[in-house]
């Protein structure tokens, strides 16, 4: 019996800055004080506060480390594992409060988050099975093996109003109700973990802290549609992910949770993990199952949809990560319970990955409903550096963005579709006024014109001169004219494309162009980046009589743009400099080193 | 796994350990002084001791045994504070191993303060 366990994340982030080491000497100064009897050390899945990793959890007392060295480990360990006297400097700042410390979960960041999906991320270790039955791991899977008819699980999930998480939010239930009205002799239960949108990695957490929550609403989706193989589809690029996977999948097996005859009831059901090779179109439902195939990953016209002819022309389903997170929660809490949270049309939670222009860069997890101001300036700590909020994008590169005057919108599917964007996965990348919203639409669009499969052609050929459109208005060689032709050779894409990438590769630029055309006709009638990041747009200069002659913008210059002038400002001791632009390339060092702020960029 | 009362077995024994990582803000709490003083006249056994006993009745999820630093009594150490949400904080001093059992089973389990163990038998 341990007195004390210490929770240290092992999630991406955290791992990528040093946690695994820090566990280690953890450990080892543990054994050091002779501590090892009364103290565990676990290591966990992500707890969403990425920007203040690597973290680190002591409970009982809950004390909440963050940003933690290796060096600091002796310290803790004496101090507060021995000792008894936390190490108030190293702590989350925001939990200690005068001299008291405050629980964790009324932080900005915590408080107003519900945690459906990720409960069992940064609580419970992933690798141990034991730990995840603790937290009535499989009691779902048991449940419905044992007390519900296939049918009365359908029911269940339709009742619950659960949507699909990857994006589209077709409602889940119905997807299994088709799936298990058509007969056949083999059906196939697919996990769409092919998260590819540039900023999201909500499944990569849920499937590093707490695969086995995938693998047992994989086994009930089996049972519901009368499956009994199973695969997921996750991406190469995910070691950690893959790793604790297989390890779940193994510990399942050994416990007979996986295999045959689950539970004495004869039901039997197995997963099988394939590895995406990093194409972003195999997150499309027809592409992923080809590839799972073993071909080439493209995709197929539909209908027929999965559910009648999918994986292998078998009836299949196929749910995101975060999808399958919430099953098993809802069959033991019942549909009314998760039904109790969101809006009306969209129910439950939905994790957001928030990144870009945002004080606490990480993992949140919120009920359906809540307006982006509260996500981005209460969990999310506001914008660094006092710049003002401009928007935020949501739905990776098949979203839009969401401009500051719809702040104040409660956040579901249906909302996001009204005002152009879409709920996508859940990236979520804050922007603020130094961004300019052409570049950020061309970035979208540089990622789709990469990732189009090729197969048809609006989608091949449509996004690459959409593109080019795109470039050429950041170098200011657009005409107004180009802008209506963008916009319709954007709703030709859309129409005509083969499969949800192409149909929403013009969604960036839609959705710039409604709330941002402003600066759209700036790029092109003033020739000006009004946020100043379109370098072929910009000129730097430096006002002579600001400039002290200090001469630190020359001798940074990599290219000696900069020179001394004969001009002596007055009340000023030394001449002016002044910047060559035949000679200069915009890169902004003199910017960054002019002390008296002399140097303009316009 | 053949029944649901073999999953129910894992779970019991696997749940001691996760309530640990729960606040539990109507646990009480037992606070045991581990400074140098502390250390030095023998809390750490009796913190042991603590947490031995708390896990042998199932109390895990009621009762929070934490250190804390040094109170100031010194020469009464090893000192142990139990508190009740909702009752007055009693300090227990010159504690043992041997007096943890009948702690646990008087004051924290039927609310009976022991108070031949307190500071004011000693004072």
């Amino acid at each position: 019996m341990y007195r004390s366990n210490i929770l240290v994340c092992g999630g991406t982030g955290c791992t990528s800055s040093n946690s695994l080491k820090i566990v280690e000497v953890l450990k080892e100064e543990i054994k050091k004080n002779g501590l090892e009897k009364e103290v565990n050390v676990t290591t966990t899945g992500c707890f969403g506060l990425c920007a203040l990793g690597p973290i680190m959890v002591v409970y009982p007392e809950g004390s909440f480390y963050s940003m933690v060295q290796v060096a600091d480990i002796p310290e803790i360990v004496e101090e507060h594992l021995l000792k008894g006297r936390i190490v108030t400097r190293l702590l989350y700042q925001e939990t200690v409060e005068d001299d008291t410390i405050k629980s964790l979960n009324k932080t900005a960041f915590y408080a107003k988050q519900k945690r459906v999906a990720l409960r069992n991320c940064g609580v419970i270790d992933p690798e141990k099975i034991d730990d995840y039955i603790a937290m009535d791991g499989y009691a779902a899977l048991g449940k419905v093996l044992t007390e519900m008819k296939p049918e009365d699980v359908i029911q269940t999930i339709l009742d619950s109003g659960l949507r699909g998480r990857g994006g589209a939010g077709f409602p889940t239930g119905l997807k299994w109700k088709f799936a298990a009205a058509n007969d056949a002799d083999q059906k196939y239960v697919c996990c769409n973990a092919d998260e590819g949108d540039p900023g999201a990695f909500m499944d990569r957490s849920v499937l590093e802290g707490d695969p086995h929550a995938v693998l047992e609403a994989m086994a009930i989706a089996g049972y519901a549609i009368g499956a009994s193989k199973g695969y997921i589809y996750v991406r190469a690029e995910y070691p950690i992910a893959v790793k604790r996977l297989k390890i779940a999948i193994d510990q399942a097996h050994e416990y007979g949770l996986l295999g045959k005859d689950i539970f004495g009831t004869g039901f039997d059901f197995d997963i099988q993990l394939r590895l995406g090779a990093g194409a972003f179109v195999c997150g499309e439902e027809t592409s992923l199952m080809t590839s799972i195939e073993g071909k080439r990953g493209e995709p197929r016209p539909r209908p027929p949809f999965p559910a009648v002819k999918g994986l292998y022309r078998k009836p299949t389903i196929l749910n995101n990560v975060e999808t399958y997170a919430n099953i098993a929660q809802i069959i033991l809490k019942g549909a009314d319970w998760f039904a109790s949270m969101g809006t009306e049309k969209s129910k439950g939670t939905k994790v957001f990955a928030l990144g870009g222009k945002i004080e606490h860069t990480g993992l949140v997890e919120v009920p359906m409903g809540t307006t982006l101001r509260e996500i981005v300036e209460e969990i999310g700590g506001g914008i660094p550096g006092g710049k003002k909020f401009k928007a935020a994008q949501t739905g990776g590169p098949s979203g839009g963005c969401i401009p500051a005057e719809h702040l104040d919108i409660p956040i579901d599917y249906d909302n996001l579709l009204e005002i152009g964007s879409m709920m996508g996965s859940g990236g979520l990348i804050v922007m603020d006024e130094t961004t300019c919203m052409v570049d950020i639409a061309k970035f979208f669009l540089e990622f789709t014109v990469d990732e189009s499969c090729g197969k048809c052609t609006p989608c091949r050929i449509g996004t690459k001169r959409l593109l080019e459109m795109l470039e050429k208005i950041t170098k200011g060689q657009g005409t107004l004219e180009m802008i209506d032709e963008m916009e319709e050779l954007c709703h030709y894409i859309k129409a005509n494309s083969l499969c949800g990438l192409g149909q929403t590769a013009p969604n960036p630029v839609l959705s710039t162009l409604r709330y941002f055309r402003d600066e759209y006709v700036a790029h092109v009638v003033d020739k000006k980046c009004p946020a100043g990041v379109c370098k072929d747009l910009l000129e730097f200069t430096i006002d002579k009589d600001k400039c002290v002659g200090c001469g630190l913008c020359a001798r940074n210059c990599p290219v000696n743009a900069i020179s001394q002038t004969d001009y002596i400002a007055p009340n000023k001791k030394r001449a002016a400099f002044a910047i060559d632009t035949s000679k200069c390339i915009k890169c902004g060092a003199c910017i960054d080193n002019c002390r008296p702020g002399a140097v303009f960029k316009g | 796994m053949k029944s649901l009362a073999e999953l129910q077995a894992i779970r019991d024994k696997a749940k001691a350990n996760i309530n640990l990582r729960k606040e539990n803000p109507n646990a009480a709490r037992v606070y045991v002084g581990m400074a140098t003083c502390g250390i030095a006249a023998g809390a750490r056994p009796v913190l042991n001791a603590f947490t031995e006993e708390i896990a042998k009745r199932g109390l895990q999820e009621d009762i929070m045994v934490t250190q804390t630093g040094c109170i100031g009594i010194c020469q009464y150490e090893p000192v142990v504070e139990v508190e009740i949400p909702g009752e007055e904080k009693v300090t227990y001093v010159k504690m043992t191993p041997e007096r943890v059992a009948r702690v646990v089973n008087d004051h924290l389990v039927n609310r009976n303060v022991v108070t031949e163990f307190t500071i004011g038998a000693y004072t």
